[in-house]
């Protein structure tokens, strides 16, 4: 009985936040009081009640309600950019830092200029190409600078591991480079991979709040950023939308950062 | 005398930098003819005639072969006009820009002050203090920092000094004065304040390590002239540096900025752009952005290298 209570004190809030977010991005609009998209336009704008746990918003809508249906396209923008992005940075670094040469200078180079851009206006010039910006659009403008960080990790690594015994005994037997990739090299990344994903949901959980915080997330679906936007143009009388809408945008973000950390410790043996 | 080694570094570097701008330039110009879908289509909607979008092709030169309409945006780009806006033919894009930086500009150097203003005082005492009360309550400040969006500080902030306290003028209200600038430059700010407490917290405890101030110590210099003369003074070019580095990336926190709190500017120029479609403006805003970026980069860089030798070795 004791023990479990350490254990439960140790495990760290951060956790506790990511696994909450993840459980209602689940099961979120199930558990909903009501459709997020009901108008009631009696019941307007109105404080914290028994009948609106958080309140309501624009047009009457159920802020709780709203609230766990973006908990679930937050989760899905963040899982599927993420993963796109660690997949395909993954595969890039890791060609990259073992190919090394013109292969090592063209991914580099591309990733210094997306680098180059600051990430929000990048992602804005993608969506503005499109007519009218989908989920999908919003993945896509997201993956195309989230890859960069995974890309640079794995080429690190990579590099370092490349001149690593056991790789070149793998070599010197004559085992095929994809092989020595996918047995050796790849395997070996994944620990920091895992940290550098973690910080990398919070942030592509906020980019996503920002993108639809400004107008341009996709179509009808509940965000969180497009409530904290409506939230803010009634700020200065109704302020529960904002601070309900962005304190789960915080909330959400503290907790992988802390996450990250937490994990960063636990994993990486070097900085012990 | 510049010497020899001083001036290849300065020569590289700019180089590269020049690279990356072409390069920059190069990746906005294929944005917009591989990301699928048709810019005509996304300008004047599914209604539009086939006349009427054959016209707007000829006046966007989208007619015409891809080399060729390459060329005639190097041309824009080149000449400083960055093309011309769909909204206002008779502007160029350049023009349209140039009346509002001013004001993103002075926001974004504001928020790097606020950063520097907390970020040095608040990691130096941590690090003096280090492991202790104020050591835990600058790196609770610092993780608070990071993980608070400015999408929500900006409204927070509003309600607190604005609403609340009264103290500082509200979203809309005039903006002559300077304290308009207070809430935007700490909505964008804060983040970097963050990061710049960490930096100046490492440099400062790996600078009060060294023996030279073991040595000061032992000479009885007292406490706080040692901090500041001694120690404070070397750990503060790399805190100065990343915190200049990071400017492009307040540049562009003044897209979200401008917008809680209604302000002119280079961000509400590109988002109102971007509602419209009026594609030159949007890639001209993308470019000066990036420009800017590369520019505050290089500087920092070739400052770095005049001032710490060992930088230009690598």
């Amino acid at each position: 009985m004791t023990r479990i209570r350490t254990r439960l004190r140790k495990t760290p809030i951060g956790l506790a936040i990511v696994i909450g977010f993840f459980v209602l991005g689940l099961i979120g609009p199930w558990i909903a009081p009501y459709d997020p998209l009901m108008i009631d336009l009696l019941h307007e704008y109105e404080p914290p009640s028994w009948t609106h746990l958080l309140g309501t918003g624009d047009n009457g809508i159920d802020i709780l309600s709203a609230l766990l249906h973006g908990a679930r396209l937050a989760a899905i923008v963040g899982i599927v950019v993420v993963g796109v992005s660690v997949v395909f940075g993954t595969l890039l670094g890791t060609w990259a830092g073992y190919a090394g040469r013109l292969t090592d200078h063209a991914v580099t180079g591309v990733a210094d200029l997306v680098q180059a851009f600051p990430a929000i206006v990048l992602n804005i010039a993608v969506l503005a190409l499109v007519a009218r910006p989908g989920l999908m659009h919003l993945i896509l403008a997201l993956a195309v600078n989230g890859w960069v960080l995974y890309a640079r990790l794995a080429r690190a690594e990579t590099l370092a591991l490349r001149e690593r015994e056991f790789v070149e005994a793998a070599r010197a037997l004559g085992v095929p480079t994809h092989e020595v990739l996918r047995r050796h090299v790849i395997p070996n990344l994944l620990g920091p991979l895992v940290i550098q994903a973690t910080t990398g949901l919070g942030v592509v959980i906020l980019a996503e709040s920002t993108l639809s915080f400004l107008g341009l997330g996709p179509g009808k679906a509940v965000s969180w950023g497009a409530l904290l936007d409506q939230g803010t143009s009634v700020l200065l009388r109704f302020p529960h939308v904002a601070l309900f809408s962005g304190g789960a945008i915080a909330l959400t973000v503290l907790g992988f950062n802390l996450t990250g950390d937490w994990l960063r410790d636990r994993l990486d043996p070097r900085l012990r | 005398m510049m010497s020899p080694g001083l001036l290849r570094y300065l020569v590289g570097r700019l180089v590269r930098a020049l690279l990356t701008v072409v390069g920059l330039v190069t990746i906005v110009f294929l944005l917009v003819r591989l990301i699928p879908g048709d810019p005509v289509e996304a300008i004047l909607g599914d209604q539009a005639s086939p006349e009427e979008k054959a016209e707007l092709r000829r006046a966007l030169n989208l007619d015409r072969p891809v080399g060729e309409q390459y060329l005639s945006f190097l041309g824009d780009m080149a000449d400083g006009s960055m093309g011309t806006s769909f909204r206002q033919p008779d502007r160029s894009v350049w023009s349209m820009a140039r009346e509002v930086l001013p004001h993103t500009i002075v926001l974004a150097l504001a928020a790097l002050f606020v950063a520097w203003f907390v970020a040095i005082p608040l990691g130096a005492i941590a690090a003096a203090n280090a492991g202790r009360g104020w050591d835990k309550v600058a790196s609770t400040v610092a993780v608070a920092g990071l993980a608070i969006p400015n999408i929500w500080l900006g409204p927070l902030l509003i309600l607190a000094f604005g609403v609340k306290l009264r103290w500082l003028p509200l979203p809309g209200d005039d903006l002559g004065g300077p304290e308009a600038l207070i809430l935007p430059a700490i909505t964008i700010g804060t983040a970097l304040a963050a990061i710049l407490t960490r930096q100046t917290r490492a440099a400062m405890i790996e600078v009060l390590a060294q023996q030279y101030i073991t040595a000061a110590r032992a000479r009885g210099v007292p406490s706080i002239p040692l901090l500041l003369r001694h120690a404070l003074r070397n750990a503060l070019l790399p805190v100065i540096t990343i915190g200049a580095a990071q400017l492009g990336a307040l540049l562009s926190g003044t897209v979200v900025t401008e917008k809680i709190f209604e302000r002119p500017g280079l961000g509400t120029l590109f988002l109102d752009a971007f509602f419209a479609r009026d594609i030159p403006v949007v890639q001209g805003c993308v470019l000066i952005i990036a420009v800017i970026y590369v520019v505050v980069n290089l500087a920092v860089d070739l400052a770095y290298g005049v001032i710490d030798p060992r930088v230009r070795l690598s």
